[in-house]
């Protein structure tokens, strides 16, 4: 059998060395909950008279709602209530926990609208006794609408003339902020602006060869910057190539759309809803409604996916909350698929040009990149500036230059989707290496090892004192080699013959990066007077389990067996800590320094209980199995025993007192909780040289059917640069699960719009096709370098994100050496686009069209 | 009137036991009345509230309508309300007939065969993105077509006997049947009618606004594979974009005896071409006598598309539906590769 190869040839390694619990794996305490069905979700709530509400859905891309009349809806037995737009309260300002005003946007999303912006924008809302109840009185409005101009792609409307997707323009445009006199605070920035920015017919010239058209970009330093000699760089290559590609939308597919229930009980508003991140969406909520956080009561046990889209919850959950107000009754709003294609957020589809100069090494010696980002009609999602600036860390290009353009469309609203521009910036990337290589005659492992990160890696442009910013470490080109040995690289691509009858192998490898966490966040434990321990987690339950696993940490740091453990989350009402918000892979690197950050104050203020009941100083004690005794042995206590006198001693011991460092919110629950047992507090401190990134190198084999354009996923290894460990299993998860996600970009999930009608024609999960459990290769592995990050004490950072670009880019480059340069410059890549392409010897898809 | 979808409007569920029953109620009802197999197709209509019939006749308490038996002219008679994962599963279409075992097992997902009918598999509506959200199109009763316009998404559509609608049929046992000689077995209100596969089918030209000739009362209650091509040499390939739970972008099925190397007797359908699975008898007339191989494969696959019409997004359809007819007249070199 010379087709098959033998993927198991090294075991998983051992990860965690002499560790108790970091680096082990464990069960989660929410994991028969989930496995059982008795884990319960937004929807799963019920409240005494509850409502049920349903949305009328904008059926135009773009309009003013001239008429509406509710009355016969109103005349319904069983309707409770409608809510329109002009009964939501206004956009607020807020404040920083450092005192800094966030300006409202007052031109972004409400919730509901009299100006919908996208077809299927909610525009009002129906309470009644019950769901088909609400849907009849919808039917009984009578609404009518003003056309207004819409564009759905962003090439159209920076065309000269083309039509503008919002009154005023269709880009977004922050007003310098007003020069600050010395010693004087600095003003709230001015707000947010929509612009018209078009191009000329000039500009467009090249559209019609089928190059993306590269017009003016306003200035703006995350969107126009350059370091080195690009044109320099180019004069001197071995090989330039130009290229444009174009990468689809892909709708979140959560498997929990975005349901919510809310009432009001004693002037709190009690929301259910699903969620990323626990804590930090209180302040969200309070935000959208207009309310004093401490107002604000969340649930969020179980989160059926986010993937981005559910950062903090989403504002569509005041529509419950004050429908229940205006009511005086709890109301369930229950989104369908449908619903949830609309007002559910997608990754934004990249629509980009890259020109890139390789020595005859390989090595990127220039690189002029234009990303253009469809971003939907509200605020402008991260994805154009962030391709630039993973592409410039993770190619470590000798010049680059970039820019990048937000464009305002009449389609649905975009949000983070891991790795957000991230994966985009890498898409575009990897196909150009990967043609580069065969053109060069290099390894297609030797070319990215020849343009890796390492040490720490600078990225973007420098700052205003000449500086560029740098991660924290990379050791991808262990995860390169490890993988290419793992994967067997060289006897796959020296296997021969490639192709049987009409089945084609490709093989193809692809780096990955993204960010990997923050940091300044608290940990909040209690030890109670029975010896048992329970962290107080704020983060969110997502599904990656970061809200258990960090917290093993502390349980390490004490020596404490993790039976003996509790962890308490899913509320704000269980007395939780300010945590850091689950997006951009944070929470493994950020809440583990909390953690640590806890553990070692516990372990503190375990020898200062001790020094205070046993005599001595506190530094002649430690902490270690369930015990603080003093050095060498003799007398100590149980951590019960601690806790007991934890509270007889009172003050910063049991809470009385909060350590001074910690946020408001964590004070909060430190009020709460005195008197408890032993309440410990603390603020991740620890210093941090660079901005945190985690690597993946991902390898793929895909056979073709050259008759059929069908291709397979065999083959998938990641091999990932994470840092230290902290739960293979769940960390195994991400990746994989992660991979898939990219995969999805590669292989078929995308939005089908008509541009005519400005119409979402992929409304169900079968019309955009996430990739299902068959679509998956048969055999997937992944492994981690198990380095800990030389900035963090734990030495772990984040992984949701990272792997995403390499699940979708080593496909492609898979794909690519499989048929050819000459068929695909997009994703994802269908049978049509291949068959189609070996038809006729070149590309057949449209170039720069992404809805098809 | 502001609309909304996917809520399921309120209907009386009529549940009879006999398909006599069910002839009284659908006549009772007339035009109020919607006939449901496996509800795939029907829950989908129901739930964007774009079909709001007054009462839903449910055929799934009717036992005579189900089961797979033997025939004395030893084919098989399969009731129409055989659930796809039966169809798969019987023994004897598995053994005699395997053809319809391929292109029932490649249908929807486990789920969905779990649910839907042999006889709602082949008698589903259109899939156009447009028609089925509720577009005033042709096959809708209105006067356009958004699919076939420079601009509109036709990616799935037909190439082959368009008519003002360019909807294709999305059924995967139904080329199967067709070339399996199978008959369709239809209780009217004036009796027992029976039809060969292939005419089950109609296109736009017929009646825009179905695509079979079920008329309302009308019942599909069983369908008959003779035992022509009993055993006979199958093919059958699906080609989707995902590998379940995915409709055909286009699928082909043959039945062939061949003797001496050479083909005696075929039968050859495609569907996902037009907008109904089509029988190529050209094809058919032009390879019997011919030996089986790749020269007769290639003729007969560029017989296949001749007369093909692409529109803006599916022109590799004609490149498919030609390597796909070769393959099913020829057959195809297997890969070696380990699964």
């Amino acid at each position: 059998m010379p087709n098959t190869v033998d993927t198991n040839k090294s075991a998983q390694p051992v990860y965690g060395g002499k560790n108790k619990l970091i680096g082990k794996d464990y069960p989660t305490a929410d994991l028969y909950a989930k496995v059982t069905g008795k884990a319960k979700y937004a929807e799963d709530y019920r409240a005494e008279g509850m409502l049920f509400c349903r949305l009328l859905l904008s059926p135009l891309p773009h309009a003013r709602v001239k008429h509406l009349d509710l009355s016969a809806a109103l005349a319904m037995p069983g309707v409770k209530g409608i809510l329109t737009a002009d009964e939501l309260p206004a956009p607020a300002d807020s404040l920083t926990d450092n005192g800094t005003v966030i300006r409202a946007n007052k031109l972004g999303e409400r919730g509901l609208t009299n100006e919908p912006l996208y077809q299927g924008e909610p525009i009002l809302a129906v309470a009644a006794v019950d769901e088909l109840t609400a849907v009849e009185a919808i039917e009984k409005i009578h609404i009518e609408f003003e056309r207004l101009p819409f564009a759905i792609d962003p090439l159209d409307t920076l065309r000269p003339g083309g039509p503008n997707p919002r009154v005023g323009g269709n880009i977004w445009h922050r007003p310098p902020a007003a020069l600050m006199k010395p010693g004087e605070r600095p003003a709230p920035p001015p707000p947010i602006e929509i612009k018209e920015l078009k191009w000329t017919e000039a500009d467009f010239a090249e559209a019609k060869q089928g190059r993306m058209p590269m017009g003016h970009v306003p200035e703006d330093p995350a969107n126009s910057w350059s370091y080195g000699d690009v044109e320099t760089g180019f004069k001197n290559a071995a090989l330039v190539l130009d290229e444009t590609f174009v990468t689809p939308d892909t709708s979140h597919q959560c498997l929990e759309p975005r349901s919510t229930m809310a009432y009001w009980q004693n002037g709190k508003v009690h929301v259910y809803t699903g969620t990323q991140s626990m804590i930090q969406t209180v302040p969200a909520v309070a935000r959208w409604l207009n309310i004093d956080p401490s107002n604000v009561v969340l649930v969020s046990e179980y989160t059926g996916g986010g993937f981005g889209s559910k950062g903090t919850a989403a504002i569509s959950l005041i529509i419950p909350a004050l429908l229940s107000k205006k009511c005086n009754a709890p109301v369930m709003m229950r989104i369908s698929r449908e619903e949830e294609h609309f007002i559910g957020r997608a990754r934004p589809s990249l629509t980009g040009r890259m020109k890139v100069g390789f020595s005859k090494e390989g090595r990127i010696v220039a690189l002029d990149m234009f990303s253009i980002i469809n971003n939907g009609p509200y605020d402008a999602v991260g994805d154009a500036p962030t391709s630039g600036r993973i592409v410039s860390l993770l190619y470590q290009p000798q010049a680059m230059r970039f820019r990048g353009l937000t464009i305002l469309t009449n389609t649905p609203p975009r949000g983070a989707q891991s790795a957000p521009g991230g994966m985009q910036g890498i898409s575009l990337m990897e196909p150009i290496l990967a043609k580069a290589a065969r053109k060069l005659g290099l390894d297609q492992v030797a070319i990215r090892r020849i343009n890796a990160p390492e040490g720490k890696p600078p990225f973007g442009a420098a700052n205003s004192q000449g500086k560029r910013a740098y991660a924290t470490s990379s050791f991808i080109k262990q995860a390169l080699d490890r993988g290419a040995e793992k994967f067997n690289w060289n006897e796959r691509v020296a296997r021969n013959p490639k192709r049987i009858g009409t089945k084609v192998r490709g093989v193809g490898v692809s780096m990955s990066c993204y960010s990997g966490g923050s940091t300044g966040f608290d940990g909040l434990t209690l030890i109670k007077p029975d010896g048992r321990i329970c962290f107080q987690s704020g983060i969110g339950n997502l599904g990656t389990e970061s809200v258990i696993d960090v917290h093993r940490v502390t349980a390490e740091i004490l020596g404490v067996p993790w039976e003996k453990c509790d962890v308490c989350w899913g509320s704000n009402s269980k007395n939780v800590a300010w945590s850091c918000v689950s997006g951009g892979s944070q929470t493994t690197h950020a809440m583990t320094r909390a953690a640590h950050a806890v553990g070692m104050e516990a372990k503190l203020r375990l020898q200062e209980i001790a020094a205070k009941t046993l005599g001595g100083k506190p530094e002649d004690y430690e902490v270690a199995n369930e015990r603080v005794f003093r050095k060498g042995g003799g007398a100590g206590l149980t951590l019960a025993q601690a806790a007991q006198k934890a509270i007889q001693l009172g003050g910063i011991y049991d809470g009385h007192e909060s350590n001074p460092d910690v946020n408001r919110y964590t004070k909060a629950s430190i009020k709460a909780l005195a008197g408890q047992g032993l309440v410990v507090s603390a603020r991740d401190k620890y210093p941090r040289d660079g901005s945190t990134y985690s690597f993946v190198a991902s390898f793929a084999e895909v056979e073709v059917d050259v008759e059929t354009g069908k291709y397979h996923l065999l083959d998938f290894l990641a091999y990932a640069d994470v840092g230290s460990v902290l739960h293979p299993k769940t960390l195994g998860g991400q990746v994989m699960g992660r991979s898939v996600l990219g995969m999805g970009h590669a292989i078929g999930q995308k939005w089908v719009m008509d541009p005519a009608y400005g119409a979402m024609l992929s409304r169900r999960f079968h019309h955009s096709k996430p990739p299902t459990i068959l679509d998956i290769p048969a055999r997937m592995e992944w492994a981690a370098l198990d380095i800990p990050d030389p900035e963090t004490p734990v030495g772990s950072r984040g992984i949701g994100e990272p792997p995403v670009g390499g699940g979708c880019s080593a496909i492609l480059n898979a794909l690519s050496d499989a048929v050819g340069d000459e068929v695909f410059r997009r994703a994802p890549v269908t049978p049509d686009t291949i068959l189609a392409a070996l038809e006729a010897g070149r590309p057949m898809q449209h170039p720069l069209m992404a809805h098809i | 009137m502001a609309v909304i979808r996917d809520v399921m409007p309120a209907f009386d569920l009529l549940q009879p036991s006999s398909v006599a029953d069910a002839q009284r109620l659908l006549a009772q009802h007339g035009r109020d009345a919607w006939v449901m197999a496996g509800g795939l197709d029907s829950f989908d209509w129901l739930k964007d509230r774009i079909k709001k019939p007054k009462v839903v006749v449910d055929l799934s308490g009717i036992d005579e309508l189900r089961g797979v038996r033997s025939t004395s002219d030893g084919g098989v008679e399969i009731g129409a309300m055989t659930t796809l994962t039966e169809v798969v599963n019987n023994p004897i279409i598995k053994q005699k007939f395997g053809l319809l075992s391929q292109g029932a097992e490649l249908a929807a997902s486990p789920q969905i065969r779990n649910q839907g009918t042999i006889g709602g598999n082949v008698s589903q509506d259109a899939r156009c993105h447009y028609y089925r959200a509720g577009w005033p199109c042709y096959r809708a009763g209105g006067n356009i077509c958004y699919a076939d316009t420079p601009t509109g998404r036709n990616r799935e559509h037909a190439i082959l006997d368009a008519d003002r609608c360019v909807a294709v049929n999305p059924s995967d046992s139904a080329p199967a049947l067709i070339a399996l000689d199978a008959k369709f077995v239809i209780r009217t209100s004036k009796g027992e009618r029976v039809v060969d596969a292939e005419d089950y089918f109609i296109g736009p030209d017929i009646d825009i606004t179905r695509l079979n000739i079920l008329r309302p009362g009308d019942l599909l209650t069983a369908i008959r594979i003779p035992s022509a091509f009993a055993g006979a040499q199958f093919y059958f390939e699906k080609i989707r974009d995902r590998n379940v739970w995915d409709f055909a972008l286009m699928n082909v099925a043959s039945a062939m005896l061949v003797s001496g190397g050479n083909i005696d007797r075929v039968r050859v359908a495609v569907n996902g071409a037009a907008a109904r699975p089509l029988r190529l008898k050209a094809v058919e007339d032009a390879v019997r006598g011919k030996p089986k191989n790749a020269a007769t494969g290639e003729m007969a696959g560029r017989l296949a598309v001749q007369g093909a019409v692409p529109l803006q997004f599916n022109a590799y359809k004609i490149p498919l539906m030609r390597n796909l007819v070769k393959r099913a007249v020829a057959g195809v070199e297997v890969s070696t590769r380990a699964s």
